[in-house]
C-alpha cells in the first residue's frame, strides 16, 4: 500500500477495457497495472486512440473495467453500485475538461456550486464556499456572467473552481489546454500546478509534450497498454508486452 | 439534491429552452381551456334547461292527451298532437281527487289581435283563474282571469308585456278592449315580462279563458291538463289518481299520457349530464395529446442535453437526482400549463356569460378538478419515461456527444 513513503490514491490491478465495435473486439485497456501516490502530479501522453481518455474515465469512476480491480484510497471502488460510485465522484474526484462543460444557463458562480448543489449541500455554505473560490480564481467581477460572457480562460477557471469546491483528493483534466491560446493555458497550468502543490492528486491527459514535461511523472499509453512510466523506467514494471 | 434546489434547476432549465417551453405550456393550457370552458357550456346547457323546467311550476303533473309506448316520458310527446281528445269535462273531474290542490285545462292556438289599427300574430292560452299562479306567472297590472264556470268563458284577456308595448305604447292598457280572432275582449291584466321561457314565450302571450279559446279555434279538445299536487311527496299519487279518473271517463282505455316535472326534470338533468360528460371526455382527449407533447419535448431536452446529463454524473449527481430534475421539470410545465388553461378557460366561461347573460355558463368543480389533476397527471407520467431515460443515460457516451 506503501511507495516511496507515501499512501497509494490509486492502485489498479490487471485492468482490463474490451469495446466490441461490429464483429471486432478492441481492446482499448489491456492488463494495466498502476499505482498513483497522494499528491502526485502525473502526465498521461500518446496518440489518439492508445486508451489515454479510457484510462481517465476509469479513473473517474465513469466507466467500469471489464476486468481487474481499482482501488482508491485503499477501498475497491469498482465493486460499488452506481450510486456509490456517484457519492465517490461526488466527493473524491473533480473533472476539467477540455471543452470546459459549463453548463450554459447557469452563472459562473452557479456553476461553481453545482457540485455541492448536487451534493445537498445548504444553499448558506455553498455561497460561503463559491465566494472563496471566486477570490482565489480571480473570477470575483465575473460571478454573475453566463459562460458565453466568459473568456475561454474564465471559463476554465470556473471549470477548475467547480472541480476543487468539494476538495476532492483527485483531479483529472483532460487536455486542459486544448481548447486555449498557449497564455491562457500556461496560466490555467499554473493554476493546476498550484492545486498540486497544495496536496491534490493530479491526473493531466495532454498531447502537448511541453505541458507533459511539466508534470512528476510521465506515463505514455499505446494501444491500451503503458508504454513507458517515468517512475519505472525499466519496461520490466510493465506487463509483458 | 435539496428539494428547493431541484425545483430550481428545473425551472432554469425550463426557462432555458423559451421557445419549446412555452409550446408545451400552451398545448397543455388549450388543453385545460377546452376542458373548463366545454363542460361550462354542458353544464350551462343542463342548468339552463333545468331552470327553465323548474320555473313551469312546482310539484307539477301534465296530462297530456294520447298514450305513449309502454309509458315513462316520450319527448316527442311534448310537441305532437294526437287524435285522442281531452276535454274540459275531464279536467275538471281531476278536481276530485285528493292529492291535487289545483289544476288548469290549456289549449293553445295561434289567432291575430288587434287594437287601434295595429294587428299581429300571437299564440293563445286558453285556460283558467289558476293557470296563472300554478305557472308561476306574475301580473304587472290588473288581475288574472276570472274565476268563473268554466264553460262560461268571459270575454276577457291577459296579456303578455311585449303584447301590452306593441299595441298600447306607453297608453294604459287594462280596461281597453282588443280583438282577437272574431271576439271583443277586454284586457283585464298584464304579465310582468319574463323573457324566453322554456316553450311558450310569455312577453307575446295572450291567455282568454279556456271555452272562450276552444270557441275560437272551434274545437273542443285541450292541449294539456296541468295538476299541481299538494305536495313533492304528493306527486306519484296525484299522477295516479288522474290516470284513475281519467281512465274511468275514458271507457277503461289508458289514452292519456302522465308526466310528471320531476320526471322531465330528471331526464332532462341526465341527458345533459351525459352530454357534459361527454364533452368533457372529448377535451380530455386534448389532455392526453397535451401529455404527449410534454413528453416529447422532454424527451428532446433529455437529447439536447446529453451533454449536460452526463457532466451532471460526472460531478457525482445520482440517478435518482436526475430522474427527480427532468420529472420535476415536466411536473412544472404541466403545472404552469394546467394553471394558465384554467385561467384561460374561465376568462372564456366569462366572456360567454357576458355574451349570454341568460345562459349559467359555470364550469362544474368536478371538471376543473378533473382537468386540472388529469393534466398534472398526464405531464408527470409522460415525463417519467424521458427522466428514466436521462438517468439511465451512460456518463462517458454523454460526455463524449457534448
Amino acid at each position: 500500500m506503501r511507495e516511496n513513503g507515501r499512501m497509494s490514491l490509486i492502485e489498479l490491478q490487471g485492468i482490463e477495457r474490451v469495446f466490441q465495435l461490429g464483429d471486432t473486439e478492441v481492446h482499448a485497456l489491456a492488463a494495466l497495472n498502476l499505482r498513483i501516490a497522494a499528491g502526485e502530479y502525473v502526465a498521461v501522453m500518446g496518440p489518439s486512440g492508445s486508451g489515454k481518455s479510457t484510462l481517465l474515465n476509469l479513473l473517474g469512476l465513469l466507466d467500469r473495467p471489464n476486468a481487474g480491480s481499482y482501488r482508491l484510497e485503499g477501498r475497491d471502488v469498482t465493486t460499488l453500485s452506481p450510486d456509490e460510485q456517484a457519492r465517490v465522484r461526488s466527493e473524491r474526484i473533480g473533472f476539467v475538461f477540455q471543452s470546459f462543460h459549463l453548463v450554459p444557463r447557469l452563472t459562473a458562480a452557479e456553476n461553481i456550486a453545482l457540485p455541492m448543489t448536487l451534493a445537498g449541500i445548504p444553499l448558506k455554505e455553498r455561497s460561503a464556499r463559491v465566494a472563496k473560490a471566486l477570490t482565489n480564481f480571480g473570477l470575483d467581477n465575473r460571478a454573475d456572467h453566463r459562460p458565453d460572457q466568459l473568456s475561454g480562460g474564465q471559463r476554465q477557471r470556473v471549470a477548475i473552481a467547480r472541480a476543487t469546491i468539494m476538495q476532492p483528493a483527485l483531479i483529472l483534466a483532460d487536455e486542459p489546454t486544448g481548447n486555449l491560446d498557449r497564455h491562457t493555458g500556461e496560466e490555467v497550468v499554473n493554476l493546476l500546478e498550484a492545486l498540486n502543490a497544495s496536496g491534490v492528486t493530479l491526473v493531466v491527459v495532454t498531447h502537448d509534450p511541453t505541458m507533459g514535461a511539466r508534470a512528476q511523472r510521465q506515463l505514455v499509453m499505446e494501444d491500451g497498454r503503458l508504454k513507458f512510466d517515468s517512475a519505472h523506467p525499466s519496461p520490466a514494471t510493465d506487463a509483458p508486452g | 439534491m435539496r428539494l428547493a434546489d431541484t425545483l430550481r434547476f428545473a425551472r432554469d432549465a425550463a426557462t432555458g429552452y423559451p421557445l419549446r417551453t412555452a409550446l408545451s405550456v400552451l398545448a397543455m393550457s388549450i388543453g385545460v381551456a377546452a376542458v373548463v370552458i366545454l363542460t361550462a357550456l354542458g353544464d350551462g346547457a343542463r342548468r339552463y334547461v333545468v331552470g327553465q323546467f323548474s320555473s313551469i311550476g312546482t310539484n307539477l303533473v301534465i296530462v297530456l292527451p294520447g298514450r305513449s309506448g309502454t309509458g315513462g316520458f316520450n319527448p316527442a310527446n311534448a310537441i305532437t298532437t294526437t287524435p285522442r281528445d281531452l276535454t274540459i269535462d275531464d279536467a275538471a273531474a281531476l278536481r276530485r281527487a285528493s292529492a291535487v290542490s289545483r289544476l288548469a285545462p290549456l289549449a293553445v292556438g295561434t289567432s291575430e289581435i288587434s287594437f287601434g289599427g295595429k294587428l299581429r300574430e300571437v299564440m293563445v292560452a286558453g285556460s283558467t283563474a289558476e293557470f296563472i299562479p300554478i305557472r308561476n306567472f306574475e301580473l304587472a297590472q290588473g288581475s288574472g282571469l276570472p274565476e268563473e264556470d268554466w264553460n262560461r268563458g268571459s270575454p276577457v284577456a291577459v296579456i303578455g308585456a311585449k303584447i301590452r308595448e306593441e299595441l298600447f305604447g306607453s297608453e294604459p292598457a287594462v280596461g281597453k278592449l282588443i280583438r282577437v280572432g272574431d271576439r271583443r275582449l277586454r284586457v283585464v291584466g298584464v304579465l310582468s315580462s319574463r323573457g324566453q321561457g322554456l316553450g311558450m314565450n310569455t312577453d307575446e302571450l295572450v291567455i282568454v279563458p279556456v271555452s272562450l279559446a276552444q270557441a275560437l279555434f272551434n274545437s273542443n279538445t285541450l292541449f294539456r291538463i296541468l295538476v299541481e299536487a299538494r305536495s313533492r311527496e304528493a306527486i306519484p299519487e296525484a299522477k295516479e289518481q288522474v290516470m284513475e279518473i281519467l281512465k274511468q271517463r275514458h271507457r277503461g282505455e289508458e289514452d292519456v299520457t302522465v308526466i310528471t316535472q320531476d320526471a322531465v326534470l330528471a331526464t332532462f338533468d341526465k341527458l345533459l349530464g351525459a352530454l357534459t360528460l361527454g364533452v368533457a371526455g372529448i377535451a380530455a382527449i386534448s389532455l392526453a395529446v397535451a401529455g404527449i407533447l410534454v413528453m416529447n419535448v422532454m424527451l428532446v431536452a433529455v437529447t439536447q442535453r446529453t451533454g449536460e446529463i452526463g457532466l451532471l454524473k460526472a460531478l457525482g449527481a445520482t440517478a435518482r437526482t436526475i430522474r427527480l430534475a427532468f420529472l420535476a421539470e415536466a411536473a412544472m410545465l404541466s403545472t404552469v400549463g394546467a394553471i394558465v388553461g384554467y385561467l384561460l378557460g374561465q376568462l372564456g366561461a366569462f366572456g360567454l356569460r357576458q355574451a349570454f347573460p341568460v345562459f349559467p355558463a359555470y364550469p362544474p368543480d368536478w371538471a376543473v378538478i378533473a382537468g386540472l389533476s388529469t393534466a398534472l397527471v398526464t405531464g408527470l407520467l409522460f415525463g417519467v419515461m424521458p427522466a428514466r431515460q436521462a438517468a439511465r443515460l451512460d456518463p462517458v457516451q454523454a460526455l463524449m456527444k457534448h
